[in-house]
């Protein structure tokens, strides 16, 4: 990669080219971050915070790998994506190479298994980066126990996509994490196209509006 | 799975185990990326690191030849260290192996250079 600096629009079309999951899990709340949020995301982080470029930073359920991607190629010195699920890692393992990208290591491991001593990991990044599960199907809290592993691996910020309906309550988190809770963008999340929650007839879903989430795109430092 | 991921996984989450750290490293398929030399971030890297558990890694994968045992004074300015810090720590990665917990010996597989930190259930801390 040059260092001449991607413009979003730029950084948003190569990311269209990042492949997503196969058969998303519905378990793992697989949605995968499209690019225009990955490239909204990076881009505000780059250029708003300046807390991507040189930067060691961890993607906490990279998933396919858009966010990790993004990141590289806004010139970080490294990437470290933690997921749990085998079959996320490949598809990202298939994307890095497909990118050419060399400084971006997958490792597959339970993020909540970190929570309570996250051993070796502690501080050891710089940024995290993360669009975690939403927590709807029985795995409430999980999304604040990604949050939480973020900022204890982390020495500058993490930042997370949420709903916008969850940021009343992060905020209260943040509080007793004495941290600092800050919402940098408000996007809309499509999520009809991806999963499609058990229904039968998959062309009527395709034909009817896509259920839009409402996001946000946080920014968390302590 | 670089040297730099090495130097932060521990099995300190395996039921029983304190430490776990460092996981011994034995390769089956090592290979060579070519990765920019970024000389700002490997400085700020290895003070983050654990260099004696750098070393060691090295041994493992026999890639310790012309490896300082311990941190060379001044670092930062001295672009030779760097150079082989770099690519210890970006350019070289395991491919296939197995990592192994230093207090029990479990085995932690490396496939397609990923390592699997994922646990059985009976092994996971009851108290955490």
């Amino acid at each position: 990669m040059s260092r001449r600096k991607l413009k979003r629009k730029e950084l948003e079309s190569f990311l269209q080219d990042v492949d997503v999951f196969e058969k998303p899990k519905v378990l793992l709340e697989q949605y995968p971050t499209t690019p225009h949020i990955a490239a909204c995301m990076l881009h505000t982080i780059d250029t708003q915070y300046n807390q991507l470029e040189d930067k060691a930073v961890v993607d906490l359920g990279v998933g396919c790998g858009v966010l990790s991607i993004g990141a590289a190629m806004l010139g970080c010195g490294s990437v470290t994506g933690f997921d749990i699920d085998e079959d996320a890692l490949a598809t990202c393992a298939e994307n890095i190479e497909e990118f050419e990208i060399e400084n971006i290591d997958l490792i597959q491991i339970d993020i909540c298994s970190l929570l309570q001593n996250c051993g070796k990991f502690y501080k050891k990044f710089d940024v995290a980066i993360m669009n975690p599960p939403f927590g709807t199907k029985h795995n409430s809290g999980i999304d604040v126990q990604f949050l939480q592993v973020g900022l204890s691996l982390t020495t500058e910020a993490v930042y997370s996509l949420h709903k916008t309906s969850t940021r009343e309550f992060l905020k209260k988190k943040a509080e007793e994490w004495n941290a600092e809770f800050e919402v940098i963008a408000e996007l809309r999340f499509n999520l009809a196209k991806t999963l499609k929650f058990h229904k039968k007839d998959t062309v009527d879903i395709e034909n009817t509006n896509p259920a839009h989430v409402q996001t946000d795109i946080c920014h968390i430092t302590i | 799975m670089k040297l730099l991921t090495h130097n932060m996984l521990s099995s300190n989450f395996v039921k029983g185990v304190t430490k776990g750290f460092p996981l011994k490293i034995m390769a089956s398929k090592i290979e060579e990326k070519e990765v920019d030399f970024n000389p700002e971030f490997i400085s700020r890297m290895i003070a983050k690191l654990d260099w004696p558990a750098l070393y060691t890694a090295a041994g493992d994968i026999k890639k310790a030849e012309g490896l300082p045992e311990t941190i060379t004074e001044n670092y930062e300015s001295n672009e030779d260290f760097l150079k082989i810090a770099h690519n210890l720590l970006l350019q070289v990665e395991i491919i296939e192996g197995d990592l192994i917990c230093p207090e029990t010996g479990r085995k932690f597989p490396i496939t397609n250079g990923i390592p699997n930190m994922l646990l059985h259930e009976d092994e996971v801390t009851g108290d955490k």
